[in-house]
């Protein structure tokens, strides 16, 4: 009893004082692609970027090493952002048609005990809600439709789709009262009126040379030169077509007009003439962008961004919907030109930037934003301390693939986070066999080397034929189509084969030996090589079930190995294929390059292979007699034959009863109804939880969860040697002692040739009585500490381990961590973390946590998450508990699945099938954006000592920059506007030809016709990018949501 | 020191009831083995120990090599055993004058039962009472899983309000599933500012012939209240349903029953037996209230103390196979995890008071015949004891716990 009593935790301040300065916790950086994004911005003053996702959040980039986040209070999606340019200002949209200002703000955090003085993040100052006048205008006229930005930064117009135009004082966001600009206020001439509404306010530009002046597009085709400060219609241009955005030219002289039938006008502006009736026709001599515009009968299903030069024509095939574009180009008033340096392109999936300066306009690799489910993820692996050697090689393959970052040409903002320590490396194994290798030492996760591994089987696609492969050859068109098209981004949602899908990764980073496993048992052997390769693979398989009787495997075939040999580019080529019969997926692998020895575990058993020797050591059948979910594969459809039968009775029967219980629909029935309903939801049975302990036989019980090679002592106390330890999901763990040439006896290199081979035997078995799946296997030296990874103890890399004491192992199933003494298993501590808190282990991992107070002072610790995404840290070996954080939620069970700690201390999992959260336990080691942005604000507060001001003052206000949109849904007949009842007046009236811009609109039918034969999704737009005039794009999300008042 | 004396006949000594010789020293004994009446004396200074009883009685009745189980009757009618020093002593000490032996084969189909009434029903003829076998091993008659399981228990009784229940499910040995179900639902509570709904989880359903069904402790839509000593409070049903589970082994429950009455009869009763018996029994079990059992101890260490490594009884009994030369070992082994062949070593250590305490009852006329309330009704009045009982069963096990191979 005085033991406990003793044993109490937490009120020991010295202790309490040291937890405090090893741990902390932390969520970094998000690394990856946003998910889901729906707006996108850009300020060319500041060169940053800024993405709006559905879920409210707001994403700032800007060079690598730069971002910022912000999260809005509702989760509404963003709908349009707009920056106030240059003053690290912006506005947002919301879908609930509220206004946001966003700042970054500057002020020094205090982090790790050290000041990061002059750290920037993005806050919200302040938000802004549009109310409809009382009683005139309903809730929907007052929807924001498009928003106009005057250059000066002082005023915002704000087009509803009521038509109204309303005016907001920045940056207070205050409205301008009585200064609305509604439609009864516009004055146009009788024979126009046709006594119909002009329609929601399409598009807003400001005059390009004379501030005071905006243009205002009705959606009726009506497009008004307004004068702020006179408040007068100073000229009109009575348009008949359905408008769809506006965009001036450069000199103001003229501007453009897009139109729902996927037709472009030109419309000059010339003093003196209030009225103008018909566009004039020019030929333009510009480059011209533009989404969308393609036949919809052909290519109505294809994403496609056009670029048009001269001659020069290219159709930007992605694989995923378009969201927005931008181009990056000069800000210089004086210029004549944009001169766009750069296409930047937002799709749903990915972010691709095309180089407009070289010829041929290929894509630049993004040094961040990478979009991390090209293929979806399947398992990581984190390497810390990534020696130069394996780096440098790693990187030279990736630039042979194309990896190379070229000039990004989003560079804002300034990176202050000091040099890492030491590259990082997390490995992602995805669903269509590939690994990627990706540079996580900083804030900006960098693509570094792609592997793939479909090449080593025989598979339908040809593996030379690479559609993933980013660095297709830019001049490489497809002649035989028109348009030209050209595919471009990384993002491949489809798998060939699932079963070539990576399910385990293992890799010794100082011999270059990588092990991938995949589904259908496959685990392959890999080194690294810097030549290109030509040789074939060896193949051995490994029978697990050997002697078992009544067993037929009902799942997938194996892969079949390819029996040619196959050109393997430099980096890592297939050394050895081992197969695992039955084909299984892989559970778990382990890779010990010192012993030539590679581990694997499946759900039947798992086996250990020389591929040193290339011939297998041992074949374990870890299934028990009873278990026959077992035989039916991860893909198998009879998986859950019972299951289902159970719940297609559950479904039959409820749904009789639900039948009788629906009374009969009378008129007065309606109360009764809704008690019935109500009587029906107190009826449903609750959810139910059996209370049982776990069986011997519980289905998949032999599932190999962890494996683990250790130097120890298994056999008596006196002699260490290899060991290997495997433990699975009903609570067995085994442990075979190796018997391994050269090692042990006379620390000889390994795989002594001539000594013989590997033997293993079986040493130990235990059984945790409470058969929770072992979720890991860890053996600890005389001193407490985990073993040191193969090599670092030969390569005096780390400290030696301690074998004079004697070794422990610890034991973590889902219910329990335990450590039992070795080499006679007795147990020694444990903690039932189950038993008391009710949460389960999912994953468990040894970290070691530097203090922030001493330099040298470090503590390993046992971290585990569990199924209620919580973090929980154990010294070791006492099990005692040391902190608990909340980490993820605990409905995000891929979130939870796919966790993965570092050595140091951090963590990734995933936030969306794109994202990859970082966090951090330690208080020290913290990798997070640490940057700051040169802002000219002119009502500028508190970051008045990092602004360097910009001496010539107001030179925004004299940019001459006008955003606008031309979207123009194209002519399809059959799919009209979604929200819109009867069709279209626009839809419906032949389009008006302008020959000389559409040289080929006369044959509506042919492919050429781009702009005129429009794919017609009201999603698809056209924006041009003239040289004289930049024009970009608000938003689809606005589009999307205007509805035509008819 | 032993005399014997070869009577036959039966129903001889009934009325004696003034013997002659039986001033201080001498107890005489009378003991019946099937349908064989034994009379005899012995000496009260100078006896030897049970074993030497035993053999003494063998050779009375002539069954040299029948293994036996010997009990007798104390002076509230109850049959109690005989089988280790202690509890020989007590027996002598209780023969007011005679001493009535009831020796019965040991027999493994049928279990023997002590219990409270036992004499009783017995007088009125044999039937109500199994054959009561006697044990020839020392220090295993009560408590041992094979001859007598204790699957349930009520604990803590003095520490918990009335209207609480704590409740202990011994799962090791038994092949029955523990059989029940939670669910969530929502509990009201009396607080300061009136009555509150609150959410909680509750039994949903017992499964027939499950463990939880069988004890008839647990009810459908008892809310749980603690799990092992844990508050459930502010934990959803999956982690109340995953401390069920890791804890299945010794589960200890603590419930609110939907049925409150059986709270009322329960405590009434053993205040009753508190009120109107005598003797030494009684004084132990107030005793026993007083102090904190072990089990409300070993309770309270789950809450207050977090890393728990000896403390706690259950299932250590992880199994390790250490096979230094064999290659492969076969599998049946790993799984014959409860084996109740640890309790072997179990010796008079045990103790002689907790033991006979635990199983009987004083005698109170109110209490039902039938075998399954018995137990239900047994237990709840010796709380703690049993629970002594079995922990150190455990701590036998965890002795135990390392098979050589």
């Amino acid at each position: 009893m005085m033991k406990f009593r003793f044993r109490r935790q937490g009120n020991d301040p010295q202790r309490e004082k040291i937890k405090q300065e090893l741990f902390a916790f932390n969520k970094t950086v998000e690394h990856g692609f946003p998910h889901q994004p729906c707006a996108l911005a850009f300020d060319p003053q500041l060169q940053l970027m800024a993405i709006g996702t559905k879920s409210g959040a707001i994403k700032i980039y800007g060079s690598p090493g730069v971002e910022f986040t912000g999260l809005h209070r509702d989760a509404a999606a963003v709908a349009q952002i707009h920056f106030l340019q240059g003053q690290g200002r912006l506005l947002s949209l919301l879908d609930d048609n509220t206004l946001h200002l966003w700042e970054l703000g500057g002020a020094s955090r205090d982090r790790g005990g050290a000041k990061s003085e002059g750290v920037v993040y993005l806050e919200e100052k302040r938000n802004y809600s549009l109310l409809g006048r009382p009683g005139l205008e309903s809730c929907s006229a007052s929807r924001v439709t498009v928003l106009l930005l005057l250059s000066s930064c002082d005023l915002l117009c704000v087009g509803t789709e009521g038509g109204g135009i309303h005016f907001l004082d920045l940056p207070r966001l205050s409205l301008r009262d009585n200064q609305s600009l509604l439609l009864d206020q516009v004055i146009i001439p009788e024979d126009y009126r046709c006594g119909k509404s002009l329609g929601p306010v399409e598009s807003l530009q400001e005059h390009p040379k004379q501030p005071g002046k905006i243009l205002i597009g009705y959606s009726r085709g009506l497009v008004v030169l307004w004068d702020l400060s006179t408040r007068n219609a100073e000229h009109m241009f009575l348009g008949k077509q359905q408008l769809e955005s506006l965009v001036w030219e450069r000199s103001g002289s003229s501007f453009v007009s897009s139109h729902s039938d996927g037709g472009y006008s030109v419309w000059a502006v010339a003093s003196g003439n209030t009225y103008t009736h018909q566009p004039v026709s020019s030929s333009i001599p510009y480059v011209v962008l533009y989404s969308g515009g393609m036949p919809r009968a052909s290519y109505g299903d294809r994403h496609c961004v056009t670029i048009q030069q001269d001659k020069q024509h290219v159709t930007l095939d992605f694989t995923s919907r378009v969201i927005d574009f931008f181009t990056v180009h000069t800000t210089d008033p004086e210029h004549d030109y944009d001169d766009p340096k750069a296409l930047v392109v937002l799709l749903e999936e990915e972010l691709v930037v095309i180089d407009l300066l070289t010829t041929g306009w290929p894509s630049v690799p993004p040094p961040y934003l990478a979009p991390l489910h090209s293929s979806a993820i399947t398992t990581s692996c984190h390497l810390d301390n990534v020696p130069a050697k394996l780096w440098d090689r790693l990187a030279a393959a990736g630039n042979s693939q194309g990896a190379q970052p070229g000039s990004w040409p989003i560079c804002g903002g300034k990176n202050l986070a000091p040099p890492p320590r030491q590259q990082e490396l997390l490995l992602t194994g995805h669903e269509d066999g590939t690994v990627r290798f990706w540079n996580v030492s900083a804030v900006a996760m960098t693509p570094l080397y792609k592997l793939s591994t479909a090449n080593v089987f025989h598979t339908d696609c040809d593996p030379n034929d690479d559609p993933l492969d980013p660095t297709n050859d830019p001049e490489a068109l497809q002649e035989e189509e028109w348009p030209p098209f050209r595919k471009v981004g990384c993002f491949d949602p489809y798998s060939d084969d699932p079963r070539l899908g990576i399910q385990k990764i293992s890799l010794c980073k100082y011999s270059c030996r990588l092990v991938v496993a995949g589904t259908a048992g496959q685990v392959i052997v890999l080194g690294l090589s810097d030549e290109w390769s030509d040789h074939t693979v060896d193949v051995s398989t490994v029978d697990l079930l050997q002697d078992r009787e009544g067993f037929t495997w009902k799942g997938h075939d194996r892969l079949e190995p390819r029996a040619s040999t196959a050109p393997f580019p430099p980096g890592f080529q297939p050394l050895v294929l081992v197969q695992a019969l039955p084909p299984a997926s892989v559970t778990s692998v382990m890779l010990h390059a010192e012993w030539n020895l590679v581990a694997f575990g499946t759900s039947h058993g798992f086996g250990l292979f020389d591929y040193h020797r290339r011939t297998a050591v041992l074949a374990r059948c870890t299934l028990h007699p009873n278990d026959s979910l077992a035989m039916e594969g991860p893909l198998s459809r009879v998986k859950s034959l019972k299951k289902s039968l159970r719940q297609s009775f559950r479904r039959i029967r409820k749904s009789r009863v639900s039948g009788k219980k629906r009374p009969i629909p009378t008129p007065t029935s309606k109360i009764q109804e809704a008690n019935a309903a109500l009587a029906d939801q107190e009826e449903v049975a609750p959810v139910q939880r059996r209370i049982e302990p776990r069986s011997a036989d519980d289905s998949l019980s032999g599932v190999v969860r962890c494996l683990c090679f250790a130097d120890t002592y298994l056999r008596d106390g006196t002699h260490h040697g290899p060991t290997l330890w495997a433990g699975t999901n009903s609570g067995s763990v085994y442990a075979y002692a190796l018997e391994v040439p050269g090692v042990g006896s006379g620390r000889g290199r390994p795989g002594g040739e001539g000594s013989g081979c590997v033997e293993a035997v079986l040493g130990k078995e235990i059984q945790l009585m409470h058969r929770a799946p072992v979720v890991s296997v860890c053996v600890l030296d005389g001193r407490g500490k985990p073993l040191p990874e193969p090599y670092q103890a030969s390569l005096d890399l780390a400290t030696a381990p301690d074998m004079t004491n004697p070794h422990s192992v610890l034991i973590a199933s889902e219910e329990q961590l335990k450590v039992f003494s070795l080499p006679k298993v007795g147990a020694k501590t444990k903690f039932k973390l189950t038993a008391h808190e009710g949460c389960r282990v999912r994953r468990v991992a040894m970290v070691t946590v530097c203090s922030t107070a001493q330099e040298d002072y470090s503590e390993t610790s046992l971290v585990c998450l569990t199924n209620l995404g919580d973090l929980h840290l154990f010294n070791v070996p006492a099990l005692r508990p040391q902190v608990r954080y909340d980490c993820i939620r605990k409905e995000d069970i891929s979130g939870i699945a796919s966790c993965v700690f570092t050595r140091n201390g951090q963590g990734f999992y995933l936030i969306s099938p794109s994202e990859y959260q970082r966090f951090s336990l330690s208080a020290k080691v913290i990798t997070e954006p640490l940057c700051t942005v040169e802002l000219e604000r002119p009502l500028e507060t508190h970051i008045r000592s990092l602004l360097h001001t910009n001496t010539s003052g107001d030179t925004h206000s004299s940019l001459l920059e006008t955003h606008t949109l031309l979207a123009v849904p194209g002519g399809d007949y059959n799919r009209t506007w979604p929200r819109s009842p009867t069709p279209l007046e626009g839809y419906l009236q032949p389009p008006t030809y302008h020959p000389e811009t559409r040289p080929s609109i006369a044959h509506k039918d042919l492919r050429h016709d781009t702009t005129q034969g429009a794919g017609a999704n009201p999603d698809r737009k056209i924006t041009s990018v003239t040289q004289p005039t930049q024009v970009t794009h608000p938003s689809q999300g606005r589009y999307e949501s205007a509805p035509v008042s008819q | 020191m032993v005399q014997s004396t070869g009577v036959q006949r039966a129903k001889m000594s009934r009325h004696q009831r003034t013997p002659l010789k039986n001033t201080n020293n001498v107890v005489e004994v009378k003991s019946k083995f099937e349908a064989e009446y034994r009379r005899f004396a012995l000496k009260k200074s100078g006896t030897g120990g049970f074993q030497e009883f035993y053999r003494l009685l063998q050779t009375v009745h002539r069954i040299p090599s029948v293994e036996v189980l010997l009990g007798y009757a104390d002076i509230y009618g109850d049959l109690l055993p005989i089988n280790n020093d202690d509890n020989f002593y007590k027996a002598l000490s209780s023969a007011n004058p005679l001493l009535r032996i009831i020796i019965q084969k040991r027999d493994v189909d049928e279990p023997v039962v002590f219990a409270t009434n036992s004499l009783q029903r017995r007088k009125k003829g044999l039937a109500g009472l199994r054959p009561a076998q006697q044990k020839t091993k020392p220090g295993l008659m009560i408590g041992h899983p094979q001859d007598f399981r204790q699957i349930s228990s009520i604990i803590d009784v003095d520490i918990l309000p009335e209207t609480h229940r704590r409740v202990r499910l011994h799962k090791h040995g038994t092949h029955k599933p523990l059989g029940f179900y939670i669910r969530d639902g929502v509990s009201v509570r009396v607080t300061p500012q009136g009555v509150e709904k609150v959410p909680g989880v509750f039994i949903s359903r017992l499964v027939r012939g499950g463990l939880a069904e069988s004890t008839g402790l647990l009810g459908v839509n008892d809310e749980i209240l603690e799990v092992n000593g844990i508050d459930v409070d502010s934990k959803s049903l999956d982690q109340v349903t995953d401390m069920m589970v890791a804890n299945s082994h010794n589960l200890i429950v603590t419930v609110k029953p939907a049925n409150q009455r059986n709270n009322v009869v329960l405590r009434g009763s053993k205040v009753s037996v508190g009120g109107n018996s005598s003797s030494g029994s009684i004084g132990s079990t107030i005793s026993h209230d007083l102090a904190p059992s072990p089990a409300s101890q070993s309770v309270s260490h789950y809450s207050n103390s977090n890393s728990v490594a000896e403390g706690d009884s259950d299932e250590d009994g992880d199994i390790i196979i250490e096979s230094d030369i064999l290659p492969y070992l076969p599998d049946h082994c790993v799984s014959n995890g409860n084996g109740s062949h640890r309790e072997f070593p179990l010796s008079s250590s045990l103790g002689q008071r907790p033991l006979p305490q635990s199983i009987f009852l004083p005698s109170s006329g109110s209490l039902s015949d039938s075998k399954a309330s018995l137990n239900s009704l047994t237990t709840p009045t010796h709380n703690g004891s049993p629970t002594k009982t079995s922990s150190s069963q455990e701590s036998m096990r965890e002795d135990g716990n390392i098979i050589t191979m």
